[in-house]
């Protein structure tokens, strides 16, 4: 599924990535933690192709395609889905109609039909009730006045209804309370599937007692330094990145 | 220092140039350095306008002249100018008076059907104690084309008018609004769009003197410069002596999308009574990068993301039109301009 491998980036002139390599089997899910600026927002960006960063060395492929040589609106078609840390306004766009020009962009890049109108209703109904996000919502302009949470309650439904093959949730739990990292983890759960792969990346192990690794890894200064399973996060929280930071460096 | 006058007389230094302070962004005389000769009349099949579907009287002139129309000036009422003359000049002049009391929706169109024409409209509308207009303006003209719309609007008391320009620009464009505003509760709503590419320049001067007490003002203006575009905006609004209790607001927003593109804004509130409430609001600025990068990460092409966050921009504008055909009209054409699906 996801496979990277030896990658490095830089912003600038500031090398960010020093060789990160990883790789996520479909049906798994895998987390990665560490301290701030160990460049775990970086990894996020430069795998979803956002402007700023470039690649020096390494691939990064999805299902064999190589990730770095296309558009970011090419890989969401090809079912990368990065949801934001801090999720976008969009005055005057309603949700439903970003989601439908996103929807059919996607179906054509694939060479598939578009989806008519009155199917992508009945999708967005049944899958905002399953989140439990009142539909007159979602006529309103995409997060427009949104808190936290319903943000990252939209970011779900956004994948719910994109449907994607690779998941990375940028720290998903920042700015959310216990009730709405429930109910987002909830949402992000009824997502696993043996064809899906997830990258959890995150700062606090808390997020991981709601969505549960299969593996985690430890980012610091640009480099996988650790990789173990589920106790491994425990084990962060408990004694914190200071060795991991003191190894790196 | 007006076109009308250049054209009557032939005389070019008649013409507006960067001299005159409000002409200084559409500079007329350094452009025009021979005045085309009149448009031929026309006697041909006449297409149909942007409007016709919506209007049950039709008032239209055709290279100036006028071809047909009654003179009502209530229910929906069409109004055409059509330029069907290459590198000609034409000059049209029209009065309405709409009566106390009644509600007059004008959908006026410009449209350029040839290439390079010089036209110059005036146009004069008395509302009456306590009636209502609602003018939509959609001006489509020529890449090389000269046009001048310039009207001048009375107000009696209690009547509410509302205004708004749709337009592409032309070669050098202004369409100029001028109310004159007695307060006495009567209403002004003054918007524009205008979306701007190639080496297309449109002009919104509008100018709104409030003589009495109790009157509002709501003005919105929101635009889009691509290429080597220019937008100019001038707003002016004047509180008059004893015009106490005015309302008056201003906004004019715009998006640059290109270095070559150009925006010259002017808002002036210009207050000599007590007791008023005036704000303006100018912004210029791009679109949001982030926002760009969200809508393409989640599948949406670069240029199709950038229609949807244009179209949503002055969309804010065409929700203010009352009128439902007009608005349904308005907001296809700017998805329409922008290439964006609708």
């Amino acid at each position: 599924m996801l496979s990277i491998k030896n990658l490095h980036a830089r912003v600038e002139d500031k090398p960010i990535l020093k060789g990160v390599t990883l790789d996520v089997p479909a049906g798994e899910v895998h987390a990665i933690m560490g301290p701030n600026g160990a460049g775990k927002s970086t990894l996020s960006y430069v795998l979803s192709g956002r402007g700023g960063y470039e690649v020096t060395e390494g691939s990064a492929s999805l299902n064999g395609e190589d990730l770095l040589a296309l558009e970011p609106n090419e890989r969401a078609a090809k079912g990368l889905f990065l949801s934001f840390q801090y999720p976008l306004e969009i005055p005057g766009v309603p949700a439903l109609t970003f989601i439908r020009t996103a929807l059919n962009a996607q179906r054509r890049a694939r060479g598939e039909d578009e989806i008519a109108a009155p199917a992508f209703l009945k999708l967005a109904k049944e899958k905002a009730a399953a989140l439990k996000i009142d539909f007159e919502m979602l006529k309103r302009g995409l997060n427009v006045g949104f808190s936290g949470g319903e943000k990252k309650r939209m970011e779900i439904f956004q994948m719910s209804m994109l449907s994607p093959k690779f998941l990375i949730l940028d720290e998903t739990d920042s700015g959310l309370d216990i009730d709405a990292l429930k109910i987002v983890s909830e949402g992000v759960n009824a997502l696993r599937s043996p064809e899906r792969g997830m990258l959890v990346i995150t700062h606090y192990q808390r997020l991981l007692d709601y969505i549960k690794p299969d593996k985690v890894h430890v980012l610091a200064a640009g480099r996988i330094v650790a990789s173990g399973g589920p106790e491994l996060a425990l084990q962060l929280e408990a004694e914190g990145y200071d060795k991991y930071v003191s190894v790196a460096a | 220092m007006t076109l009308s006058t250049a054209l009557k007389t032939g005389d070019l230094t008649a013409l507006p140039s960067r001299r005159d302070e409000d002409w200084r962004w559409t500079d007329l005389r350094g452009l025009l350095r021979v005045l085309p000769p009149a448009a031929p009349a026309h006697d041909g099949e006449i297409p149909a306008g942007p409007f016709a579907d919506l209007a049950s009287i039709e008032t239209v002139f055709v290279n100036g002249r006028r071809m047909a129309g009654a003179e009502t000036a209530s229910g929906v009422v069409a109004l055409r100018f059509v330029a069907l003359a290459e590198k000609a000049s034409q000059a049209a002049n029209h009065a309405l008076v709409v009566k106390p009391g009644e509600t007059l929706v004008l959908l006026e169109s410009h449209e350029g059907r040839a290439a390079g024409y010089v036209s110059d409209v005036t146009l004069d509308i008395a509302v009456g104690e306590g009636a209502s207009v609602e003018r939509i303006i959609l001006v489509e003209d020529d890449a090389e084309a000269i046009n001048v719309v310039t009207a001048e609007v009375d107000l009696a008391p209690g009547a509410t008018y509302a205004q708004t320009v749709l337009t592409s620009g032309a070669r050098r464009q202004r369409i100029e609004t001028r109310i004159n505003h007695p307060g006495a509760h009567a209403q002004v709503r003054l918007d524009g769009v205008y979306l701007l590419d190639g080496q297309r320049h449109a002009d919104q001067t509008t100018v709104v003197t409030h003589a009495g007490v109790d009157g509002i003002t709501s003005q919105l203006t929101k635009g889009m410069v691509a290429d080597q575009a220019r937008g100019v905006f001038q707003g002016r609004i004047v509180v008059s002596p004893g015009a106490d209790q005015t309302d008056a607001r201003m906004g004019h927003h715009a998006l640059i999308l290109s270095d070559r593109a150009e925006i010259d804004a002017k808002p002036e509130l210009l207050i000599f009574a007590d007791d008023v409430s005036c704000a303006h609001g100018n912004t210029i600025g791009a679109l949001d990068d982030e926002a760009i990068f969200y809508a393409r990460q989640r599948g949406i092409p670069e240029t199709e993301a950038k229609a949807m966050l244009t179209v949503a921009f002055v969309g804010e504008v065409v929700e203010r039109i009352e009128h439902e055909g007009a608005r349904a009209i308005a907001a296809a054409w700017v998805a329409r301009k922008l290439g964006s699906p609708t």
